[in-house]
């Protein structure tokens, strides 16, 4: 499990804010989500150089440059297995890891598959807003199969990625839905994903006010409050998510699985490992 | 711990120290939120806004460092420490998704308005609620505070003019790839 520290120090949110401006477009959810991990990390009373943010590409992966943590922008879709190596080689820091549904579920999706089952002690947030925003707009895998665009027309009429039902299938230990709107709620799930032991995933639903707002200015009226506590039960979890209508929010699944941490070798330091490549 | 921020009904509060974590927590969020929002109009170059949110986060502050003065060794060196950040926003703070980078002064004061009035009624209730005389004293000086901040917006609101239909319409607008 990360470590929390006793908090010696009051933090506040404007303690992890770095001097970079956020370029998202006014009134996008994203603005919301980053708020919610300044809020998070106060609420960890976590020093920012204990915290490291790892993002691939996309408008969500700018999060890292918005922050004073440790950061990393990576490279599109490769977010979680940075994240993975860094958790492994340093399990001191709290690692989390941002992205978005393009970023996280197409590119990415096959390390989004194995960081789920490897369970590796990481905060996954996706925010997701079905759609490519940065490349403007084209449809995402989360994407509704009908929507019409100049680029799809008529719609994809694929059916979407259900990303909650392949964390719990691919062995996630935690799973939670959000809405940006709700900054204070968001916060309170990353705090859970992040005391949670293993591989956290929380899926926040953030709308796109550029490409896709007269779709997802009604969210905020369709998000609910899951009716039903959390469970630990994986079949009982998977029956709830195949039938959710993906506005539930909360923590939907948290699980007991122990998280993947190799031992450390003997011979660990780096001029053991420079002999290894002597010629 | 003080209940976290609630925009809806006021917390339950047990001491002075747990209202000045409190109300201290909701200028440091206003203050913050205001600032944002400056900067996503900055980026976008509507600097006529920008320099609207500009001048609320800098009354903000002041009304934080005001609150600081006033808590004194209420706080854990003049931060609100018991606070939890995980609840609700507070009656302050904007919400990120109302704005529009092609927003109006009038729509930007409006809003700013009306989550100086939702902090009015926050600490007006907070004095009706309050057992502890020395609360209900420090709730009804911040509702006053408020008020006064109201009364300015009016007063800046007084100044523009209506705002002209279409207002949000862009000549040159974000188009989907093709």
């Amino acid at each position: 499990m990360n470590m929390i520290p006793n908090a010696a120090k009051a933090f506040i949110p404007a303690d992890y804010k770095s001097a970079v401006k956020p370029v998202w477009c006014p009134g996008c959810g994203d603005h919301s989500v980053l708020i919610s991990f300044q809020r998070a990390l106060a609420e960890l009373a976590l020093p920012p150089e204990q915290v490291a943010i790892i993002s691939g590409i996309g408008c969500s992966s700018r999060i890292p440059a918005y922050t004073n943590c440790y950061g990393f922008h990576g490279v599109h879709g490769r977010s979680l297995a940075l994240a993975s190596g860094l958790k492994v080689a340093r399990p001191d820091l709290t690692v989390l890891v941002a992205s978005g549904d393009g970023d996280g579920f197409s590119i990415g999706g096959n390390h989004f598959l194995h960081a789920c089952r490897r369970n590796i002690d990481l905060t996954y947030v996706v925010m997701d807003n079905r759609i490519y925003g940065m490349t403007k707009g084209q449809p995402s895998p989360t994407t509704e199969p009908d929507w019409d665009t100049a680029i799809a027309p008529g719609g994809t009429g694929l059916s979407p990625f259900h990303p909650l039902v392949i964390a719990l299938a691919s062995g996630a230990n935690f799973i939670a839905r959000g809405f940006s709107g709700d900054i204070g709620g968001c916060a309170k799930l990353i705090v859970d994903a992040v005391r949670t032991p293993g591989f956290s995933f929380v899926q926040i639903l953030s709308p796109c006010v550029t490409f896709r707002d007269d779709q997802q200015k009604s969210w905020k009226n369709l998000v609910h409050a899951a009716i039903v506590p959390e469970t630990d039960d994986p079949s009982r979890a998977a029956r709830r998510l195949m039938t959710d209508d993906g506005f539930n929010t909360g923590v939907l699944y948290r699980g007991h699985r122990k998280p993947y941490q190799p031992i450390p070798l003997a011979h660990s330091a780096p001029s053991h490992l420079e002999s290894e490549f002597a010629i | 711990m003080t209940d976290s921020l609630q925009s809806n009904e006021p917390p339950k509060l047990n001491s002075v120290g747990e209202f000045f974590a409190q109300a201290l927590a909701i200028e440091v969020e206003a203050t913050e939120r205001y600032s944002l929002l400056a900067d996503q109009m900055e980026v976008h170059n509507n600097k006529e806004i920008a320099a609207i949110f500009r001048k609320m986060a800098l009354i903000e502050a002041e009304h934080r460092n005001e609150i600081a003065r006033r808590a004194g060794d209420a706080l854990v060196a003049g931060r609100p420490a018991s606070f939890s950040w995980t609840g609700p926003d507070g009656p302050e703070a904007i919400d990120c998704e109302s704005v529009h980078y092609l927003m109006t002064p009038r729509r930007a004061l409006t809003l700013a308005r009306f989550n100086e009035e939702r902090a009015v009624k926050y600490f007006e209730a907070i004095a009706a609620a309050a057992i502890n005389p020395q609360i209900a004293t420090f709730a009804a000086e911040m509702a006053a505070d408020e008020r006064n901040h109201v009364i300015w917006v009016d007063q800046w609101l007084d100044q523009l003019a209506p705002d002209e239909a279409g207002w949000d319409d862009d000549p040159d607008p974000p188009v989907h790839s093709e």
